[in-house]
C-alpha cells in the first residue's frame, strides 16, 4: 500500500520525462531489456553513460579552449557523444549534439560554443532528473516500469 | 548450463546460440549491444578494442559466426577491421554507427559489410542479423567445389548445393589432379568438408588456385569491364561451377582490384621510383587484379615479398601498379597493408618489402609472390581482401599469376630495378606461359611472385622464377637481396591465414617455398637461402602471426622450380626454409600436399611445383593461397 503512491509517483515522473522530451523510445528499449536476470539494467546503462560521457565532455571543453578550433576533432568527439546519448534515449541531449555537429561542419565556432553550452545544460538537467527517478524507483521497489511485450 | 544448452542447440536451433562478436569502443553502447544480443539468444562476446577482436577472431577461425563492429573506433578504423575480417575469416560483418551518412554506408558496403545499422540499434534489427550468416553459408556452399561434403542444402544454387557440390568436387578434383596433382590439398579439403556435412560450417567455395587462375584468365580475356559472370563461366568451362559462384567471386575480385588500384595509385609515386610502368601495371592490374585477386585468395604464392626488389614501399603501394604482377587487383586488405609495408622502407629492401607484403588483408595475399614489386605482392595480398579467401582457393590460384605475367612486363618497364627479365611476363604470369626466362633479377622477383602466384600455373611459373634466379646470380648482390626479398616476401605473405583453406594452408608453405626455391636455384642455394632465411626472420616478426606451418600457407614461396634445380641445394635451402616459420621457406610440407617428401620443404615445393608442370597436383596452388595468409597475419 505504501508503495502505491510511490509507484504512482514514479510513473508520473517517468511519463513526464517522456512528455517533456527528455527521453525517447530508446529508453523504453532499455526498460524492456531489464528483467529478473538483469534487474538494474537501466540504471547500469545510464550510470555507465554518465561516467563515459563525462570524459568526452571534458575533452570537448578543452578542445574549445584552444583556438583555432579543430572542427574535425570536435566533430569526432561529438559523434561519439551523440552515439552514446542516443543509446540511452537522451533526446534533448542528442538534439543539442546534432546542432553542435552542424556548427562544426559549417565551421561556425561561435555556434559550436553556444550549442555546447546548451548541451551541457541539458545533459546536467537530465542527469538530475534520472538520478531522482532511479532513487525513487529503488525506494518504490520492483515495479513494472514498462509493459514488456513478450 | 545455459551456455551448454545453447551450444548444443546451436546447430539445431539456429539462430539461437549464434556466436556474435561485438566490437565498440563506447562502453555504454557495448553494454547495450551485449544485452540486446543476449536477449535475442545469441552467444555474445564483446570487446572494446578492434585489435582484441582481431586476435580473438584469428585465434580460432571457427569461433564466431558473425561480427558486429562500430565504425568509429580509436585503435582501428571500423572499415579496416571489416576488411580484415572479410579477408581473413570471411565472416559476415555488420557495421554500426551513429552516423547514417550515405557516404559512410556506401563505404561500408564497398568494404564488404553485409549490413549497416544505425545507433541506437533496436532489438528488432538485431533479431534478423542471423540471415547474413545463413546467406553466406549458402552461397559459399554453392561455390564449394572441392568440398564434396557440403550436404547442407543450399537454397541458392541448388545445383551447387549438396550433390551438385559433390560432383563438382569430384570433378574439380579430377581436374585439379590432372593439372596439378594437388590431390592432397584437395583431399584435405574434401576430407574436411566431408567431415561435417551436417555441421554448419561456413561453406566456402573452394576456389582453388587452378580455378582462380582460370577465372582470372577468363576475366582478363574478357576485359575487366566486360567480364560478366555468364561469360566468365563459359570461358572457364568448369563443370558444376555456377554463375552465382562466379558472380560472387567476381564481386570480390572487383573489390580487390579496386582496393589495389586505390593503393597503387597512392603509391604511384613510389612506383615511379621503380620506374615501373604503372600504366602497364595498371593495365595488368586489372588483369592481374584478377590474378591478384586470386592470388590474394590463395596467393600464398606471393612470396614475392622476397622478390620485392622493387623500390620499397612504393612497390608495395604500388602493388597495383607496378607490380606488374597484376596483383594490382589485389585489393584491399592487402592494400592497406601495402602502404604499411612500404613504409617498411622497401627501398629495395627486401625486407621492407616483405613487410609490406604483410599486407594484412590478404591472407592469401597473393602477396605477390616474388613480385618484385612488393607492391604487387601486396596487391596480391590485397586480393585477399577480395575475399578470395573463401572464394578463391587461392592456394592454387595461380590465376593471379597470369595476371602477373602481364604485370611482370609492366613491372619490367616500371621496375627500375632490374629489367624484368623479359617479363614479357605477360606470358609469364598468364597461365604460366613462358617461363619467364626473362626474369631479371628484379624481375625475377616479380616473376617469382608472379610465378608463384600462379599456383595454378604451376611450375611454369616457377620456371620463371628459376630463370630469374639465374639472373640473380648474375647479380649476386641482387640475388641475395632478392632472395632475401623473396624470402621476406614469402614469409609475410604466406602468413595470411587461409581461413578457408584448410588445404591451402598446407600448400601455402609450399608456395612460399616456391618462391624461395626459385631463388635458391639461381643463387647459390645456400647463399640465397640464407638470405631468404634472414629475410624471413626479419619478416617473421611481422608476419609471424600465425606462422604455423600449416597455416602459413606457402610463405615460402620458394620456387619449387628452383628447388628442382637445386635438388641438392634444396636441402641446403631447407634449413632456411624451415627456419622461418613460414617465412619464406617455410618448410611447410604441405600436409598431405603433393610435394614429395623426398625433398625438403623447399624441395617439396619445388617438386610440387615441378609436379605441377607434369600434371601433378599443384602444390603451389594451395600454398599460394596461403601465402596470403602470412601477409594477412602481419596485419
Amino acid at each position: 500500500m505504501e508503495k502505491n503512491p510511490m509507484r504512482r509517483q514514479l510513473a508520473i515522473m517517468r511519463q513526464a520525462l517522456f512528455d517533456q522530451g527528455y527521453l525517447d523510445e530508446q529508453f523504453i528499449q532499455l526498460e524492456e531489456l531489464q528483467d529478473d536476470a538483469n534487474p538494474n539494467f537501466v540504471e547500469e546503462v545510464v550510470t555507465s553513460y554518465y561516467r563515459d560521457s563525462a570524459r568526452l565532455i571534458l575533452k570537448i571543453e578543452q578542445a574549445l579552449e584552444r583556438k583555432p578550433f579543430d572542427f574535425n576533432k570536435l566533430d569526432g568527439y561529438m559523434h561519439q557523444f551523440k552515439g552514446s546519448s542516443s543509446s540511452i534515449g537522451a533526446k534533448k541531449v542528442k538534439a543539442e549534439s546534432t546542432l553542435f555537429r552542424e556548427h562544426c561542419n559549417s565551421g561556425n565556432g561561435e555556434g559550436c560554443v553556444r550549442a555546447f553550452q546548451q548541451l551541457k545544460q541539458e545533459y546536467a538537467t537530465l542527469k538530475k532528473k534520472l538520478e531522482a527517478y532511479f532513487q525513487l524507483a529503488r525506494q518504490a521497489g520492483p515495479m513494472e516500469t514498462a509493459c514488456r511485450p513478450k | 548450463m545455459t551456455v551448454e544448452r545453447v551450444i548444443s542447440e546451436t546447430k539445431d536451433q539456429f539462430p539461437i546460440g549464434m556466436r556474435v562478436l561485438a566490437v565498440d569502443d563506447d562502453p555504454t553502447c557495448l553494454l547495450l549491444l551485449d544485452t540486446l544480443l543476449r536477449r535475442c539468444q545469441y552467444n555474445v562476446t564483446t570487446t572494446s578494442q578492434a585489435i582484441t577482436a582481431l586476435k580473438l577472431l584469428r585465434g580460432n577461425k571457427n569461433k564466431f559466426d558473425l561480427v558486429i563492429s562500430d565504425v568509429h573506433m580509436p585503435d582501428m578504423d571500423g572499415f579496416k577491421l571489416l576488411e580484415l575480417v572479410g579477408l581473413e575469416m570471411d565472416l559476415p560483418v555488420i557495421m554500426l554507427s551513429a552516423n547514417g551518412d550515405t557516404k559512410l554506408v556506401m563505404k561500408g558496403i564497398t568494404h564488404g559489410a553485409c549490413d549497416y545499422l544505425l545507433k541506437p540499434v533496436r532489438i528488432e534489427e538485431l533479431q534478423n542479423i542471423w540471415q547474413h550468416v545463413v546467406r553466406r553459408k549458402k552461397f559459399d556452399q554453392n561455390d564449394w567445389y572441392n568440398s564434396g561434403s557440403q550436404d547442407k542444402p543450399h537454397m541458392g544454387s541448388g545445383e551447387a548445393a549438396g550433390i551438385g557440390k559433390v560432383d563438382q568436387n569430384g570433378k574439380l578434383n579430377k581436374k585439379r589432379k590432372d593439372q596439378n596433382e594437388d590431390e592432397d590439398e584437395e583431399c584435405d579439403e574434401n576430407g574436411h568438408d566431408n567431415e561435417d556435412p551436417s555441421t554448419q560450417k561456413k561453406p566456402r567455395v573452394v576456389w582453388s588456385v587452378e580455378l582462380h587462375r582460370k577465372f582470372v584468365a577468363a576475366v582478363n580475356q574478357l576485359g575487366i569491364d566486360k567480364a560478366v559472370p555468364k561469360k566468365i563461366l563459359e570461358l572457364m568451362n568448369v563443370e558444376k561451377l555456377t554463375r552465382e559462384n562466379v558472380a560472387s567471386h567476381l564481386q570480390k575480385f572487383r573489390l580487390y582490384l579496386k582496393r589495389i588500384s586505390y593503393v597503387a595509385n597512392q603509391q604511384a609515386h613510389m612506383v615511379a621510383a621503380l620506374g615501373s610502368a604503372d600504366s602497364t601495371y595498371l593495365r595488368m592490374g586489372s588483369l592481374n587484379g584478377l590474378g591478384d585477386f586470386h592470388r590474394l585468395a590463395g596467393s600464398d604464392q606471393l612470396p614475392n615479398a622476397g622478390f620485392r626488389s622493387f623500390p620499397p614501399s612504393g612497390v608495395l603501394g604500388r602493388l597495383n601498379t607496378p607490380a606488374g604482377l597484376g596483383i594490382h587487383g589485389l585489393p584491399s586488405p592487402g592494400m592497406i597493408q601495402l602502404s604499411h609495408v612500404q613504409n617498411s622502407g622497401n627501398a629495395g629492401n627486401d625486407q621492407s618489402k616483405l613487410q609490406s607484403f604483410v599486407i594484412p588483408g590478404n591472407h592469401n595475399a597473393n602477396i605477390l609472390l616474388g613480385m618484385p614489386m612488393s607492391l604487387e605482392l601486396d596487391q596480391l595480398q590485397n586480393n585477399k581482401g577480395v575475399r578470395h579467401i573463401g572464394e578463391l582457393p587461392t592456394a592454387d590460384n595461380t590465376t593471379v599469376f597470369p595476371v602477373s605475367g602481364s604485370l611482370i612486363d609492366a613491372r619490367v618497364a616500371g621496375c627500375s630495378n632490374n629489367p624484368l627479365l623479359g617479363v614479357t611476363s605477360n606470358s609469364l604470369m598468364l597461365e604460366g606461359s613462358s617461363h619467364q626466362a626473362i626474369l631479371h633479377a628484379t624481375n625475377l622477383r616479380d616473376s617469382v611472385s608472379t610465378m608463384v602466384f600462379q599456383n595454378g600455373n604451376t611450375l611454369s611459373d616457377f620456371n620463371c622464377i628459376a630463370p630469374a634466379s639465374n639472373q640473380l646470380r648474375d647479380s649476386k648482390s641482387n640475388l641475395q637481396g632478392q632472395a632475401s626479398l623473396i624470402s621476406c616476401n614469402a614469409g609475410p605473405i604466406i602468413r595470411s591465414d587461409p581461413q578457408e583453406w584448410n588445404a591451402p594452408r598446407k600448400d601455402a608453405p609450399y608456395q612460399s617455398n616456391i618462391m624461395c626455391c626459385s631463388i635458391n636455384s639461381s643463387i647459390p642455394v645456400n647463399g640465397a637461402m640464407v638470405q631468404l632465411g634472414q629475410c624471413l626472420d626479419q619478416n617473421n616478426p611481422v608476419f609471424h602471426r600465425n606462422m604455423d606451418l600449416d597455416s602459413i600457407g606457402p610463405p615460402n614461396f620458394v620456387d619449387p622450380l628452383s628447388i628442382k634445380h637445386n635438388k641438392g641445394e634444396s636441402s641446403a635451402m631447407e634449413p632456411l626454409v624451415i627456419d622461418k616459420e613460414g617465412y619464406l621457406i617455410v618448410q611447410q610440407r604441405p600436409q598431405g600436399s603433393y610435394i614429395p617428401d623426398n625433398i625438403g620443404p623447399l624441395g617439396d615445393l619445388a617438386s610440387a611445383i615441378m609436379k605441377q608442370d607434369q600434371d601433378k597436383g599443384k602444390p603451389a596452388d594451395g600454398d599460394f593461397g596461403c601465402n596470403a595468409y602470412s601477409l594477412r597475419n602481419c596485419i
